[in-house]
């Protein structure tokens, strides 16, 4: 069970394998990926911001809470930072389970506290110019992306 | 008056125009610190949306604030 923060791209193919398990029989894992529009605006990039420790500890906590709640064998997951580009993996989530009723689940809880707890900030840049740092009231409303 | 840190994030750093400032506070909870905070600098996000570290470790609004404290504020999040 680790939860990480990383400034390099997200390697999924080498993450899964973290999740192996004799024992399990489903595997369930989500990719959050850089989208080129949002609320009708054109997006170029993105850059994210995070309290790396805080981040983490939150991060661990909330994979601790999965691993309580279902009955996963196996909870990994991992945000970037720093500046990010169209179809970036931006934040990817990985379980493993005996059945794949858990294994959904525990990936879905996992992957919405994750969005609600981190402090991690997300700034978009537009294609006409001008950026906005999303959620927060000098910028865009709620983003439910 | 005590006197803190205030270390600022993502779009509250923008507003402030730095990173960090060093303050004498009356404030005795990191809410009251919060209000005078946002007053100060025009930060327009309901508190409900915002957090507070405290030496780096989340904080409820009501938790008193000590002399050397370094106080983090943190906008609405937006992860994922």
């Amino acid at each position: 069970m680790t939860f990480e923060i990383i400034e390099k791209p997200i390697d999924v193919t080498e993450l899964i394998q973290t999740l192996r398990d004799d024992s399990a029989g489903a595997c369930a894992s989500f990719e959050g990926w850089v989208r080129n529009t949002n609320e009708g605006q054109d997006v170029t990039s993105l850059e994210y911001e995070a309290h790396g420790p805080l981040a983490v500890s939150e991060g661990e906590a909330i994979l601790a809470e999965a691993l309580e709640r279902f009955e996963l064998l196996a909870a990994m997951s991992c945000h970037r930072v720093g500046h990010l580009e169209i179809g970036d993996c931006a934040v990817w989530v990985g379980v493993s389970a005996p059945h794949r009723g858990a294994a959904f689940e525990g990936c879905r809880y996992i992957i919405d506290q994750l969005k609600q707890r981190l402090p991690i900030w997300k700034k978009e840049y537009y294609r006409d110019g001008h950026s906005d740092w999303i959620n927060c009231v000098t910028g865009k409303t709620l983003d439910d992306a | 008056m005590i006197g803190v840190t205030a270390r600022y994030f993502a779009v509250f750093r923008e507003q402030v125009g730095q990173d960090t400032e060093t303050l004498s506070t009356d404030a005795a909870t990191a809410g009251e610190l919060f209000a005078e905070i946002a007053t100060r600098h025009g930060f327009a996000d309901s508190m409900a949306r915002c957090k507070i570290a405290i030496n780096d470790e989340l904080a409820g609004w009501e938790e008193e604030l000590t002399d050397g404290d370094v106080i983090l504020f943190f906008p609405p999040v937006a992860g994922g």
